[in-house]
């Protein structure tokens, strides 16, 4: 079973404080902590969980510049056993599609039963690389999957649908699944691993390596461009409670009082 | 502008309420551009949906297989290449759903039309398609551009547009003949596979405590499962909560869980992902606690409080427990 794992080094925002840069196009990137995004940490345990049970090879596979090397590092350590980086200056703007275009390129040279990705990912929350990746290789998909069970040359899985709900299909192999979070718990790296994936050698292509064309990657070869970030506008007002843990418990408990809830 | 596309998302025999939503912005995108507004139904025995959309449209599309019994991308994409390449509408909408995430991109490569994904806004003005979307969790909105195209597709978030009460457009009901000739073999449908039984009902709480990410760890539950006790409510949670095993399935509160209405949401650590917010933003009442000033949970909020939640809990709970002991 080899197991093609495609991850994404993006910064974490859920607790941190974003402002847009100058071009209002971007956001500043200085001071953010980056990390594998949070999808692809599941859809990475998933294809180790895999390899384990099933034999074979994980390669993991980034788009991005040399700070995404620390991404697959930890791919590594948690069990990938080669790791690929693709990357050109050309590269840089693209969006889902132009990622997924790059990314079918080399996808094609590798063996590989199985593509995992994240179904989403946290930074600009597209939702489309594996569902168009599997179009662009000609092979079946499954996206917000929350389980995979492997039998012969096909899978069961289910996928998430709105309110608890699943569904369950059958898809033939080879196929990609994007996973939700949620479908395993991730492990955690021994120092041991983590050294010793310090040591394993990182491929990395380029635009010509792809095959593609400057018209193809980056801004000339998305779909969608960006023109102007801004921070969203409120629903409603909040009022803010102030003061010591003590007052602000006090006032809560006014409003409860007042607002009949107690 | 040519023709607007709507896909309509119905599940075991209802009509989602996406679809709705996307006919009523639809609609008016259509009718400031002078448009013809087309919803698209596929499926089996689907004819009682196509009298309840056609109120919505200016035409209505049918198409009934057996093959479209339920729900199946490969089955749905073949049929809207083929309706989409004979009536070529500028612009087709499908819901940003676990159903439309599934179909649209793979679709929109096959037909090579641009896609844009999750919209909360789409506009059109001088023959160009506008879409506004969040980024970073919903921090940032974006405003985007299309690459010029002759068609594009946008899926579009749940719960975004209001669906508006307004005059019925009786639009026309058209039977179109499926281009299916054979069944889909590699993805099969097999069933549905409803939640497991829970053994807390939150949408019956009067008041519920919710706790996201910030409550950092698993150790930290009790203090805020007694903290619900207190408040004559039950503990509630984010997704997040519900993924690291800290919580069972029936806790979560979101468009992947439970809708929730209590008349008091007390919301712990909770940054408030739209996912969420769908899940909880009815509530009588809703305070929100969370270290980040900036967090969306408080764009949603009554009564906001930028505080450690850890902070916050003891000094709630004790001066709970005060008010109770007088009564």
């Amino acid at each position: 079973m080899d197991i093609i794992v495609c991850v994404k080094h993006v910064p974490e925002t859920a607790e941190a404080d974003i402002k847009i840069d100058a071009s209002g196009k971007g956001i500043e990137k200085s001071g953010l902590v980056f990390d594998i995004n949070e999808w692809d940490d599941y859809a990475l345990e998933e294809a180790v969980r895999l390899k384990e049970k099933f034999g074979g090879t994980v390669t993991a596979i980034t788009l991005g510049s040399e700070e995404a090397d620390a991404t697959l590092r930890k791919c590594l350590a948690r069990g990938a056993d080669t790791a690929i980086r693709l990357w050109d200056q050309k590269f840089e703007g693209s969006d889902g599609f132009a990622t997924a275009k790059i990314l079918s390129k080399v996808v094609k040279s590798l063996p590989f039963n199985i593509i995992l990705t994240g179904a989403q990912a946290g930074d600009d929350g597209y939702a489309v690389v594996g569902t168009m990746l599997a179009e662009l290789l000609g092979i079946p998909h499954a996206t917000m999957v929350k389980k995979i069970e492997l039998e012969g040359e096909a899978a069961k899985l289910h996928r998430e649908l709105e309110g608890g709900f699943e569904e369950l299909l059958e898809l033939k192999l080879p196929a990609v699944f994007a996973v939700s979070t949620g479908i395993n718990e991730p492990r955690y790296v021994s120092i041991m691993g983590t050294r010793k994936a310090m040591q394993k050698e990182i491929k990395v292509v380029d635009l010509a390596g792809t095959g593609l064309s400057e018209s193809d990657v980056g801004e000339a070869g998305s779909w969608i461009k960006v023109e102007k970030l801004y921070v969203p506008p409120v629903e409603k007002q909040a009022e803010f409670l102030k003061g010591s843990p003590d007052e602000i418990a006090s006032k809560i408990a006014e409003i409860l009082r007042t607002k009949g809830v107690l | 502008m040519t023709g607007i596309f709507v896909l309509a998302e119905h599940r075991q025999g209802q009509v989602r309420d996406i679809t709705f939503e996307m006919l009523t912005k639809g609609r008016e995108l259509a009718q400031k551009n002078g448009a013809e507004l087309t919803a698209v139904l596929l499926g089996k025995d689907v004819k009682d949906h196509a009298k309840t959309l056609a109120e919505h449209a200016n035409k209505v599309l049918i198409l009934e297989d057996d093959k479209l019994e339920n729900f199946n991308s490969e089955a749905y994409q073949k049929v809207l290449t083929h309706l989409m390449g004979e009536h070529k509408p500028l612009l087709t909408l499908i819901g940003h759903t676990s159903f439309g995430v599934e179909l649209a991109p793979s679709l929109a490569v096959s037909l090579g039309v641009p896609l844009a994904t999750d919209c909360i806004d789409i506009g059109y003005e001088n023959e160009t398609v506008t879409v506004t979307r969040q980024m970073y969790g919903g921090k940032v909105n974006a405003t985007a551009t299309f690459r010029k195209a002759q068609s594009y597709i946008a899926t579009v978030r749940q719960a975004t547009f209001q669906v508006k009460t307004e005059a019925p457009l009786n639009g026309q009901v058209v039977e179109v003949p499926s281009p299916l000739s054979e069944e889909v073999a590699r993805k099969r449908f097999v069933q549905y596979v409803p939640p497991p039984p829970g053994g807390v009902d939150i949408t019956a709480a009067p008041v519920l405590v919710g706790v996201g990410r910030g409550i950092k760890d698993v150790s930290n539950i009790p203090v805020v499962e007694e903290l619900a006790k207190t408040l004559g409510g039950a503990l509630a949670c984010s997704r997040p909560i519900v993924d690291k095993g800290w919580l069972p399935t029936d806790r979560q509160v979101g468009s992947s869980g439970k809708t929730v209405k209590p008349k008091f949401y007390l919301a712990l650590g909770i940054s408030g992902a739209f996912q969420h917010v769908l899940g909880m933003k009815a509530s009588d009442l809703i305070i929100a606690v969370n270290k980040d000033p900036k967090a969306p949970i408080f764009g949603v909020a009554d009564y906001a409080v930028v505080e450690d939640l850890f902070k916050i809990v003891g000094p709630l709970k004790n001066k709970m427990q005060e008010l109770k002991g007088q009564k």
